[in-house]
């Protein structure tokens, strides 16, 4: 029987129970919320499950959401069930403040530069990651640059207001 | 002479190693690319590799959280430029798909025929730089006239060669020209002539095998763990195909194959390649005659070459647009980025030149990206090289770093 979004979110439901959140799916995707301690144990289970067999790591980004206080950076994988070919999406949140979550190279080794980058660009500090450094940046930085806070354009321009076109302030 | 000899000073551990400390690159002109790699050699035999990226990091995903959505398709011609229409139509499809839009099977088709068309260059041009790197450089020449055709193709269809900014979101800018239509099926009725040649030079070619065979290989198991996708994944065996698994712009319709290797070195590599070509050009010939099965039946379809529900995403026409109030105020609308995109998120993957091209997009509503990620093959599966050129020899890993086809614009995004 192929594997569909509901057996999967049977199985999970089962092992996990409430730890699992925000069931969403959108555009066929399934999508839920794991806490930053189990994150590691839910990606073990999917891949070692033999009924889900979620083996390939597609992508894992970061995205910085500054009006979730507390949590306000998130890790989104997507894995891959390439012989059913099926896919799911896993996020987890964690606060800025101490943006810990464990890292998936011992499952995947294709995490490995996906962690760095995600480092790179938001701090997020993935433990027990076997080198993490700075990735596309260089290496004297000492920010992370696709946090919210860094507006593109420098905000106390004048010359390219956007309220001019109706959209109320600059947009960072 | 003594006083020189004082004057070099050699880092305390270099002194008593027996190995010696290579920086292949960052310009080297056998990496074809901003590529650092630090090597550790023992006289030809590559002990360790320590890549360096970024050297032409753009923060394009910062860019894009900044400009409205039409104008992050220039930004996408710049991650794989060597088949940039790929990258533009995987990213209209990504909208399209958070817009919930159909598009006309024409239009779907054409996207086809012109994808197919970039996969084609893009194959062309990794397997004869694998052909130039072993010391041929015949084969290079002879398919490099074929590639300019084909961006004389794009050319004709949107007017630029190498980052192309084609199509729009629901369908193309304009229809495809007269003269675009001659000059694809001249690429049609041309080229397999010149691909069985290039094919003849090399594919059985003891020199060429010799060098290939056994450079650079990776099991299917080591391909899969490092997120391995597209032509270098299938060379390892593995049939993952994100045409056939999820198909997208009505590849469903067409029959083609997907070749793949076994061992996955430079020669699987360099094979899966070439029969790659040859499925396309099959499926260039294909969506050309069903084009033409469609126009047959229907001849007012000729002039669909977008979906009509797109308007609101869609450039008006340039003459509407200084002739008619509604289509100026569309354009200045759009221009000025006041479209608002519906809330959601959505990840659409495409199979680009080197694999899985996906676009995790989150849209809160507004007029450009909350988030856009790019999942860029080349990053992902270019951490694998040191592992794939350990204990091989020195010039086993410049042909393994180009039949990878590590694009450096893919890499660094």
């Amino acid at each position: 029987m192929a594997l569909t979004n509901e057996i999967i979110k049977n199985r999970l439901n089962e092992k996990f129970g409430e730890q699992l959140t925000e069931w969403e799916e959108q555009y066929g995707l399934l999508t839920c919320t794991m806490p930053a301690a189990a994150n590691l144990k839910v990606l073990q289970f999917l891949y070692d499950d033999e009924q889900l067999r979620f083996r390939f790591m597609t992508d894992l980004a970061g995205v910085h959401y500054p009006d979730r206080k507390g949590e306000e950076l998130c890790v989104v994988y997507h894995l891959h069930n390439m012989a059913d070919g099926i896919r799911i999406r896993l996020k987890t949140y964690v606060p800025v403040a101490k943006p810990d979550v464990f890292t998936a190279t011992q499952l995947f080794a294709a995490a490995n530069w996906m962690e760095r980058e995600t480092y790179d660009f938001y701090g997020i500090n993935f433990v027990g990651h076997p080198d993490l450094r700075r990735i596309l940046n260089v290496d004297e930085m000492d920010y992370f640059p696709m946090r919210k806070e860094y507006a593109l354009e420098d905000p106390t321009r004048t010359d390219k207001d956007d309220e001019m076109f109706g959209r109320g302030g600059t947009i960072v | 002479m003594s006083e020189q000899n004082q004057n070099i000073q050699l880092a305390e551990e270099s002194l008593g190693k027996q190995t010696t400390t290579l920086n292949l690159g960052p310009t080297h002109p056998a990496t074809h690319g901003i590529f650092e790699n630090i090597l550790e050699i023992d006289g030809e035999r590559v002990l360790s590799a320590k890549q360096t990226v970024g050297y032409i990091h753009r923060a394009f995903e910062k860019i894009a959280e900044r400009r409205p959505y039409y104008q992050v398709t220039p930004l996408t011609d710049r991650l794989n430029y060597c088949s940039a229409p790929i990258n533009n139509m995987g990213w209209h499809m990504t909208i399209e798909k958070l817009l919930g839009l159909k598009l006309p099977k024409r239009v779907e088709y054409m996207r086809v025929l012109v994808m197919e068309l970039a996969r084609i260059t893009d194959h062309l041009i990794c397997n004869s730089v694998v052909a130039v790197d072993t010391g041929a450089l015949t084969g290079f020449t002879y398919v490099f006239q074929w590639r300019e055709l084909v961006y004389e193709i794009y050319e004709e269809i949107c007017g630029s060669r190498l980052t192309t900014n084609i199509g729009r979101v629901g369908g193309f800018e304009r229809n495809f020209s007269e003269a675009a239509w001659r000059k694809i099926n001249e690429f049609i009725e041309g080229f397999p002539k010149v691909m069985n040649e290039f094919e003849t030079l090399l594919t059985r070619n003891r020199i060429f095998m010799d060098r290939c065979i056994g450079a650079g290989p990776i099991s299917a198991e080591r391909a899969l763990n490092y997120g391995f996708t597209g032509p270098n994944l299938r060379a390892a065996g593995v049939d993952y195909d994100v045409r056939v698994s999820e198909p997208y712009s009505s590849y469903e319709d067409f029959d083609f194959k997907i070749p793949t290797g076994t061992t996955g070195d430079v020669y699987d590599r360099y094979l899966v390649r070439n029969l790659e070509i040859w499925e396309s050009l099959s499926i260039v010939k294909q969506a050309v005659a069903k084009i033409a099965q469609i126009e047959k039946e229907d001849p007012s379809q000729k002039d669909v070459f977008y979906a009509k529900e797109s308007d609101k995403y869609h450039l008006p026409a340039k003459q509407d647009v200084y002739t008619k109030m509604e289509a100026l105020i569309y354009h200045f609308k759009m221009v000025m980025g006041e479209i608002d995109v519906l809330p959601g998120e959505v990840y659409h993957a495409v199979e680009g030149g080197n694999g899985e091209l996906g676009f995790y997009l989150i849209s809160d509503g507004g007029r450009c990206a909350y988030r856009l990620h790019f999942r860029r093959p080349c990053f992902i599966y270019y951490q694998a090289f040191p592992e794939i050129i350990k204990d091989g020899l020195l010039s086993d890993a410049i042909i393994a770093l180009s039949s990878l086809n590590v694009i450096a614009g893919e890499l660094d995004a």
